[in-house]
């Protein structure tokens, strides 16, 4: 090795605190930028091989019923390549040992083979044997949920009718990557189940013989899918179809889009936050290292070394630390994406994931890593190579101080010596102080994200559980039926109070844009559904117009006043504007909201109702539950508590995990930067420090000049942290609002406190790394050294 | 003009040569139309008080700065007009410097030290055979701090040397020593001036170090004011201050 390289390592050794907690940092942003990057590949290259390799369709509708020779009409639309006809209904399912409700789906594929469109994939088993009616095929997340092997048997209520079913196989579908029942918006696999059957079988069971209520298209790759899904409604509109829509608004592919939306975020932010860091960290040290070697390097250069090598050997510097932060990054990265491939496994049902590392992520995110290194220390590192030789064999003159305008106010008079001097270094070196402060409050604002976004989580639910969803149990029924049935359930047992809804799927279009949503149409007075506005206080619908969530309204470009085009595709399907009357400002999912009176007006019905609310009582629910699973009509019965313990163990899985990480993170980039800063400073003033010490001055007082300027700087840092936190919080707000929920904007005291307290706690653990380099502080060697 | 240990062929050709430096409103002219030769083999003493200039004029003729008037020829290369890339390639072929504050790398030992020049050099010696000429064969692993000034300076000259320049420039090589010390390294010059017929220019402001000299040059002000040659060189040990 030549003798440059080998100051290099010895260089590096000597500052082997800092160049830990920098690689550390840097390591953290490749470890962050691999993790998301692996999980976004992974996620992309099985959904693209799942959906290819299966035939996942372009094109899905559903209709009451249509014959089987309409199929004839629709392959025959310019762009269809397949067509699919199937039977498709609800079915209630009842699991020994388990006492809640179960609702599944249940979909024919043709008798004995595999469906062209949304083929499956079989886990284990075979399909369904043709002549056979009671074999089905279950999926494969349920399957587990129960532990249910091929050859078990379950009991279905089919049309009102207990069937036994034997499972011949268990399978996963590309239409069902993210399992959800209809109305959740977190899978639950003990209570939602998809099953799948020979098509004569179920077509029986449901008086479908010769006749489909749903299907499924694929398109030719230069179709034009708006125009197909037009044709289609054209054709089955007579047949009551509620409207084609395609992949974006499919269930799973939504939530799976959604998800790769909010991954391609994180992998640009988080990164970019973290590689920053180290690079003004890196530029603070490499700043100082050139500095004190400026004599060195003059050496050099009178010797007959060039910039190039000059320059060269700092820019190795930088390479070597972001080599061993990559390299912590890598090995990070690939044991985060492994853990966390559990995690997403468990919500995203593919036959296959590889989460394994791939070479283009690794190298992409060193290069990256390498970048945002030599483009901090790009400034330090020009200056060294472009030095005058002459110029640096001075001894460099003193520093030029002056009194800052704060000395010169009557505070001046009040500060001691010593406090001057902290005065006095902190706005000589102005720009290192400023990004000084930019860095701890960088992690102040993360650990203010961090719990920004559980407080806003916790909030939203609660927003959700006690605020707009106040009801037990939620009922929805096949098809509408008269309000009198209300007093039906309120006489089933342990039902204290029953409040009933028309819903009412539609689309909804203002200035050509469109949404699919349903009409909820709410009783007069309703207690159990509140719609509510920004300050979450309940509002009255109104008898005339519709209501919407202010995101929706925002979607079509609408304002109260504004008049909505709404198609209805239920019944009639007729079209009709109705006025926006206003927004309301709900987290969870998009609806329009009606008064229900008006809404069966619209709907040319008496007052009809599509289900009910139920506040009930706990223990007796076995007993209601066992009722309402005679009741034929009822097809799916929601339990609130269980569907908001889901959706918070949802957020547990992953919302707490990541904002642990994150406070882990934020935590050690306050403490790298703070820790940092004191060993230049602390490097920086030895000799003046030891000075001191030499005329009289206590360890304490010469304690106090170091630790009160890491401590002012600390504290000027918290109230830029908080207004960068709540600009990324806003930020992140907005980045991650989606149609499924949106985060509320909710700061409290608590959060601002917890980022404070993060920041001092970081500050106070690194001052206690160099208090014991100031005890140790030998006056003679400091003063000896340049 | 014919110098002992010199063959008489001018290695160095100053003309005119002015130097000024501009701080805000003062302009400080360091160097004011120096006129000199330099021949090879020499040992020359360049005296003077302290801001005489002399400092800025080595660093000229060792290509570490550039001349605001006048003309250097090193031989044939014209150093006034070469730019920095030529400047560094003349440093690396010809010259050693040796500085008051020794400037050592901390952070390498003597070997290395010696090694970090002998490693871009053409026709080098062995970084030992240096420290051996300057007598510190035994301490080749000690780092900076682990030695004494008079043996830092000497590691400085081990360094200069090694890569067998054709001119050694010593900008106050004993300045930060003691007289009995500053003796043993003015001694190391001396044999490197005998042994390696290098040209060899001494900084100082001692007159007592003249009598070492082949030839002492004196400037003040900024510009040659005597030059005198001794009739025969004094061995630094017989020196004292
Ligand atoms: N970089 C510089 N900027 C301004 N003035 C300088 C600089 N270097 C030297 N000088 C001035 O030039 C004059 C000569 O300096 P120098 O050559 O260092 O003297 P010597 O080495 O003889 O003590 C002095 O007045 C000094 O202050
Ligand atoms: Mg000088």
């Amino acid at each position: 090795m030549n003798a440059l390289n080998r100051k290099l390592l010895r260089d590096i050794a000597s500052f082997k605190g800092q160049v830990a907690a920098i690689a550390v940092i840097i390591g953290s942003g490749v470890m962050v930028l691999i993790l998301f990057a692996t999980i976004l590949e992974a996620i992309n290259q099985s959904r693209d091989r799942y959906y290819q390799g299966h035939n996942f369709a372009h094109v899905f509708t559903e209709i009451k019923r249509a014959p089987e020779s309409v199929s004839e009409r629709i392959r025959a639309i310019p762009g269809v390549s397949l067509a699919e006809t199937r039977v498709k209904a609800p079915v209630r399912i009842s699991v020994e040992d388990f006492k809640d409700p179960v609702q599944g789906e249940i979909i024919s594929i043709p008798d004995g083979r595999q469906p062209d469109l949304n083929r499956l994939y079989l886990r284990q088993g075979i399909l369904p044997e043709p002549g056979y009616l009671n074999q089905v095929l279950v999926s494969e997340p349920f399957a587990l949920a129960h532990n249910f092997q091929t050859g078990h048997t379950l009991r279905a209520i089919i049309k009102g009718r207990m069937e036994t079913l034997t499972i011949s196989g268990i399978v996963l579908s590309p239409e069902y990557v993210y399992q959800i029942g209809p109305t959740d918006l977190i899978p639950d696999y003990k209570r939602f189940a998809v099953l799948w059957m020979n098509r004569s079988a179920l077509a029986g069971a449901f008086g479908m013989e010769g006749a489909f209520n749903n299907l499924v298209l694929s398109l030719h790759a230069d179709a034009d899918e708006q125009k197909v899904i037009e044709a289609v409604d054209h054709i089955l509109a007579q047949y009551g179809s509620v409207g084609a829509y395609g992949r974006r608004d499919q269930t799973s592919n939504r939530f799976l889009q959604e998800e790769l939306d909010q991954l391609r975020v994180m992998t640009i932010v988080l990164p970019a936050i973290f590689l920053g860091v180290s690079a003004f960290l890196l530029n603070v040290l490499m700043a100082r290292i050139i500095r004190t070697q400026r004599q060195q390097i003059a050496v050099l250069k009178a010797f007959g070394y060039t910039n190039v090598q000059v320059g060269l050997h700092f820019v190795k510097f930088t390479a070597l630390i972001v080599c061993m932060g990559s390299a912590l990054g890598v090995g990070m990265g690939a044991w985060a994406a492994h853990a966390m491939s559990g995690l997403y496994a468990e919500y995203f049902r593919f036959p296959e994931m590889d989460f394994g590392l791939q070479p283009a992520t690794v190298v992409l995110s060193i290069l990256v890593a390498f970048g945002a290194g030599l483009a901090g220390t790009f400034r330090a590192v020009a200056g060294a190579a472009g030095q005058a030789p002459a110029e640096a064999m001075r001894p460099p003159a003193p520093e030029r101080f002056s009194k800052g305008v704060i000395e010169q106010s009557f505070l001046g008079k009040v500060l001691g010596q010593t406090g001057r001097m902290i005065l006095r270094n902190i706005s000589r070196y102005r720009f290192k102080t400023m990004m000084s402060m930019l860095g701890i409050s960088l992690s102040g604002s993360l650990i203010l994200l961090g719990s920004y976004q559980f407080e806003s989580v916790n909030h939203m639910l609660d927003v959700q559980y006690r605020l707009v969803q106040r009801m037990d149990i939620s009922l929805s029924f096949n098809e509408p039926v008269s309000s009198n049935a209300m007093a039906g359930l309120a006489g089933l047992p342990g039902v204290h109070y029953v409040e009933s809804y028309r819903s009412v799927p539609v689309r909804l279009s203002h200035n050509r844009l469109e949404y699919r949503t349903s009409i909820l149409g709410l009783d007069r007075d309703a207690v159990l559904r509140v719609v509510v506005d920004k300050d979450l206080q309940p509002v009255a619908v109104p008898p005339e117009g519709l209501l919407m969530t202010s995101y929706l309204a925002g979607y079509l470009g609408a304002v109260p006043g504004d008049l909505i085009t709404v198609e209805v595709m239920e019944g009639h399907r007729r079209t009709l504007e109705l006025p926006l009357a206003g927004t309301v400002e709900e987290p969870v999912g998009i609806s329009a909201y009606m008064d229900r009176p008006s809404l069966n007006i619209i709907m040319r019905e008496g007052p009809a109702i599509s289900g009910a609310w139920l506040l009930t009582d706990e223990t007796s629910h076995d007993q209601l539950f066992a009722r309402l699973h005679q009741m034929p009509q009822v097809a799916g019965i929601g339990v609130i508590s269980t569907a908001e313990a889901n959706i918070r163990g949802y957020i547990e899985d992953t919302v707490l995990i990541f904002m642990v990480i994150l406070l882990i993170l934020a935590g050690s980039i306050a403490f790298a930067v703070v820790y940092n800063n004191a060993r230049v400073a602390f490097a920086e003033r030895s000799r003046e420090l030891a000075t001191l010490r030499v005329l009289g001055f206590t360890r304490a007082e010469v304690a106090w000049i170091l630790i009160g300027e890491i401590g002012l700087i600390t504290l000027l840092s918290i109230p830029v942290g908080w207004i960068l936190g709540t600009g990324f919080a806003l930020l992140l707000n907005h980045a991650m609002s989606s149609e499924l929920f949106r985060l509320p904007f909710v700061l409290s005291p608590a959060i601002f406190a917890f980022s404070a307290l993060g920041v001092i706690a970081a500050s106070v653990l690194s001052l206690f790394f160099i208090a014991g380099k100031l005890r140790r502080l030998d006056m003679v060697t400091a003063l000896k050294t340049e | 003009m014919n110098p002992q240990n010199g063959s008489g062929m001018p290695v160095f050709m100053i003309r005119d040569l002015t130097k000024t430096y501009v701080m805000g409103e003062v302009i400080i002219r360091a160097l004011r139309g120096v006129n000199m030769e330099l021949f090879s083999g020499e040992l020359v003493v360049l005296l003077g008080a302290s801001g005489s200039g002399k400092s800025t004029l080595i660093n000229i003729l060792g290509g570490l700065d550039n001349a605001s008037g006048g003309q250097v020829l090193y031989k044939d290369q014209d150093l006034t007009a070469s730019r920095d890339k030529e400047l560094t390639i003349f440093r690396r072929n010809n010259v050693g410097f040796v500085f008051q504050f020794y400037n050592l790398i901390p952070s390498l030992t003597a070997r290395e030290n010696v090694a970090i020049v002998t490693e871009i050099s053409k026709d080098p010696m062995k970084p030992e055979e240096a420290l051996e000429l300057v007598g510190l064969g035994e301490r080749m692993d000690h780092f900076p701090a682990q030695m004494s000034g008079g043996e830092q300076q000497r590691v400085a000259i081990a360094r200069a040397v090694a890569k067998k320049p054709s001119v050694l420039m010593c900008d106050e090589p004993t300045g930060a020593l003691d007289s009995k010390t500053g003796v043993k390294v003015l001694e190391v010059i001396q044999t490197v001036n005998l042994r390696l017929g290098t040209t060899t220019v001494v900084i100082t402001h001692n007159e007592a170090i003249g009598k070492m000299a082949d030839r002492i040059i004196r400037i003040s002000d900024g510009k040659i004011s005597n030059v005198s040659e001794n009739k025969s060189r004094v061995s630094p040990g017989e020196i004292s201050w």
